[in-house]
């Protein structure tokens, strides 16, 4: 079987008709009920985090495993590598945020006399706002730049030297990608609900994006081996897989209840405030998140023998997708649009557009070198393993 | 099963398996050194001690401290927390590196998983003690009784005797099922016809048996699986202690994990602490080499900085927040009355470790030696930091105070110290060390190759 992922005309095809589907949405979205501005920069700022978690996962994966000495992983190198592909692309959807700002933040109003949100504009102002997103995404950009170039570049010579730096980039990016992940999410999301504050958020955020990346290499390895791709990875990578799902899903679920437990049990009004209303006007969805986040996955990936099946990794890995999705719904809608948000055909068609870009930008980037690296000292280890 | 030739071997000396057994049995058959009778006169008179001054308190109450009004919890919790973080590490070796198939834990973990054993024993007397009438403590188990009375399920405290004694009987059971074939092994070898029988009923009829052998595996399996989410559990629920409350500095969201990061980095720096001196006296250094000893250091950096970031992040919400208290709380940590505690624990739990990232430092006995114990008393000052710094100032002025612990105090944590390293010198005299047989059972894919047998 071919060692290079061919982009056919034909999935091609498909991924086109996905963004006709989500343009499509949206034209009739526009003619049901015309969404306001700020429905459309809260679609924005929803999809573009989701995606660029995905993408940014592509860099935590690679490098997590690197210094972690771990072999295992070697053999899926390439799909994490093209994942982030896409971190270029989320930049320029972010910066678009510079055009939205007053519909999501409060805080980037003028003249508010609130005495708390003033005593944050020291961080909390527009000018800093991008520069710390131009810094983050400077740093994960060029370091995962760093980190494919290197990768791509052992694949013609064999040499220690490449795994040595190929370990030092990792590094480098894990410091920075510890420090960046949480100021990203506080500005980002926790910034939505100004006066709102909880030291986990980062951490809590940055598990979500650990699920999220985790399974769409699930997806993707379900997809080319449909395609007769990957005949290398075998049953006990997608059981390595499928133990990192259902584990982070417990994570998940841990870091969301010492979250909502103390907030809850210290019952501070300033805090419960963010709580309340995600509770009382969002009860089902509210519920629905632990769900499709927690309870599917915890019992559909106990067993062993779930772990190790594919097609029912690929069901639970959607599951997530949509759990964790949601999750990012719930962390925005509240502050921005409020009770009143629905989840209609202009949401859809937001998602199939930037599912259908994603997947292009993914795909043509796998497309471009070998599925499997050559002369990672261990690589070898990859292909015979036991668990 | 396939290794890497780039890995570095994790038994040295071109080992056969009969002189593994030999070399790890030898220290139980041999006498033991003036250095082990010095050591455990020395941990047994800090032991006794800690007994009188326990005495004491219980006879006289919790007067004879230097708690106040304000400062409830001092040094007694302190300890507490304390050596509750210390047991993390046997737990995340056995439980967590298992899952994540690190082969070095097999050197480690039967050391490790007796650490915890000892240090949860010395963390549950402070409770116990502080209680100030011990005798009642069989109040904290709910059962219908006659005084018609029902434990509080609502708070933190009791969740701790759950999670505390569940973790305990655990990490007993884990660390005996591992045992038993090592004790058929000392059973095997011993000479005196007492002894035989001693081990022969602790290994409990142990024979080897392909049989034996299967139902070990699966219970030990059962175990690692009821473990992992122990490691995670048990520092939270003693993080909820302080976070449930409404005290500026207890109550912040981040605890949780951050304790349970703290804890078991705490933990491998007293696991350091103890094997660099273990591994040279009792001639193991084959089977604890220096790889294993920069793996170690790899998780304490990587756990420190986690610590690290936790605190920056303490820090930066309580400016954030813009809550007068919180500001104040840490402002005051930092260059308050007890500023000396807080540089203390940020040196040695967040500005030390960071020196790991040297190789040469990594795998230097010396430094790492050194840096464990900077850890042991850096981790005690987070406590201590969390604990008093955020009492010491209430709400009301009026009611500001500064605390001292009292001889007594200082005696029992010094006793408590005298029990752990007793347990851990017995320990070292009676059970193997290193796990036997889980070190045979990486000897083929990871020993060091002998350079003759590899031409052939």
């Amino acid at each position: 079987m071919a060692n290079n992922y061919t982009f056919t005309r034909k999935t091609q095809y498909w991924i086109m008709s996905i963004v006709g589907i989500g343009i499509l949405l949206l034209i009739v979205g526009y003619f049901i009920n015309t969404p306001s501005r700020q429905e459309l920069w809260t679609n924005i700022l929803i999809n573009n985090l989701f995606f660029l978690f995905i993408a940014l996962f592509g860099g935590v994966f690679q490098a997590l495993h690197k210094i972690a000495y771990s072999g295992w992983h070697t053999a899926l190198q390439r799909i994490p590598e093209a994942l982030t592909s896409f971190l270029p692309i989320a930049a320029a959807l972010m910066f678009l945020l510079y055009f939205g700002m007053h519909d999501l933040y409060h805080w980037s109003h003028e003249g508010l006399h609130d005495p708390i949100l003033e005593g944050k504009a020291a961080y909390l102002n527009i000018p800093f706002f991008f520069i710390r997103m131009a810094v983050y995404f400077l740093g994960w950009i060029g370091l995962t730049y760093l980190l494919r170039k290197n990768s791509l570049q052992q694949d013609t010579i064999s040499d220690l030297r490449y795994y040595r730096r190929g370990k030092f980039l990792a590094a480098i990016f894990m410091v920075f990608f510890a420090l960046s992940s949480s100021a990203m999410s506080w500005d980002w999301i926790m910034s939505i609900d100004g006066h709102w504050f909880s030291t986990l958020f980062g951490w809590f955020v940055f598990i979500g994006l650990f699920e999220i990346g985790i399974a769409t290499i699930i997806l993707m390895i379900s997809f080319l081996k449909i395609k007769g791709y990957l005949e290398f990875i075998n049953k006990e990578h997608i059981h390595d897989m499928g133990k990192y799902l259902f584990a982070f899903s417990i994570f998940w679920m841990y870091l969301w209840f010492s979250q909502y437990l103390l907030i809850w049990y210290s019952h501070i009004p300033e805090e419960t405030a963010y709580f309340a209303p995600r509770l009382h006007d969002f009860t089902i969805l509210f519920f629905t998140i632990l769900v499709l986040n927690f309870v599917i996955p915890f019992f559909g990936l106990m067993t062993r023998n779930s772990k190790r099946n594919l097609k029912w990794l690929t069901v639970m890995a959607i599951v997530v997708l949509c759990g964790q999705w949601l999750n990012i719904y719930m962390l925005v809608i509240p502050g921005t649009i409020g009770k009143t948000a629905q989840i209609g055909v202009v949401e859809i068609g937001f998602v199939c557009l930037y599912l259908g870009g994603f997947l292009y930008v993914v795909f043509s980037s796998l497309a471009k070198a070998p599925l499997l690296s050559k002369n990672d000292p261990l690589l070898e280890e990859s292909f015979h393993y036991e668990t | 099963m396939y290794v890497s030739p780039i890995r570095e071997p994790l038994i040295r000396g071109q080992k056969t398996y009969k002189k593994i057994t030999q070399d790890i049995a030898a220290p139980i058959e041999g006498k033991p050194g003036k250095a082990w009778y010095a050591g455990i006169a020395l941990t047994g008179s800090a032991l006794l001690f800690g007994l009188a001054m326990i005495g004491y308190t219980i006879w006289e109450g919790i007067g004879t401290w230097g708690l106040n009004k304000t400062i409830g919890w001092g040094w007694g919790i302190t300890n507490f927390v304390w050596w509750i973080g210390i047991g993390h590490a046997g737990t995340f070796i056995s439980a967590i590196l298992l899952l994540f198939r690190q082969k070095w834990r097999t050197s480690i973990n039967r050391s490790a998983e007796a650490m915890t054993l000892f240090a949860v024993i010395c963390a549950g007397l402070f409770p116990l003690i502080h209680m100030g009438r011990p005798l009642l403590a069989f109040f904290v188990f709910p059962y219908p009784n006659t005084r018609g009375l029902w434990v509080n399920f609502n708070s933190p405290l009791l969740w701790d005797v759950f999670a505390i004694s569940t973790y305990f009987t655990v990490s007993l059971l884990f660390w005996y099922v591992g045992l038993i074939p090592d004790i058929g092994t000392i059973r095997d070898r011993v000479k005196s016809k007492l002894k035989k029988w001693i081990y022969g009923l602790l290994s409990f009829g142990w024979t080897g048996s392909a049989k034996h052998w299967q139902r070990h595996e699966s219970i030990s399996l059962i175990l690692a699986g009821l473990a992992a989410p122990l490691v995670l559990s048990v520092h939270s629920i003693v993080s909820m202690d302080f976070a449930t409350s409404v005290i500026p500095g207890w109550h912040t969201t981040i605890f949780p994990p951050y304790f349970v990061s703290g804890a078991i980095f705490s933990g491998f720096a007293m696991v350091l602490t103890l094997l660099i001196i273990t591994r040279k006296v009792l001639n193991l250094e084959n089977y604890i080499t220096v790889g294993h000893v920069e793996s170690m250091n790899k998780i304490i950096i990587a756990t420190g900085s986690i610590v690290g970031i936790a605190y920056l992040t303490e820090l930066f919400m309580a400016w954030y927040s813009g809550v007068e208290y919180e500001q104040y709380a840490f402002m005051n940590r930092a260059t308050g009355p007890y500023w000396w505690a807080y540089w203390i624990m940020m040196s040695c739990n967040v500005i030390s470790p960071q020196l790991l990232w040297f190789k040469k430092l990594r795998r230097s006995l010396v430094f790492t030696f050194i840096l464990s114990i900077f850890i042991n008393i850096g981790m005690w000052f987070e406590r201590f930091v969390i604990i008093v710094t955020s009492l010491h100032r209430d709400y009301l002025p009026s009611s500001w105070e500064m605390y001292k612990p009292t001889i007594v105090e200082v005696g029992i944590f010094i006793g408590t110290l005298g029990l752990f390293f007793t347990l851990f010198l017995l320990f070292i005299r009676v059970f193997p060390v290193i796990a036997i047989a889980e070190v045979k059972g990486v000897l083929k894919s990871s020993g060091e190759k002998n350079p003759k047998s590899d031409k052939n």
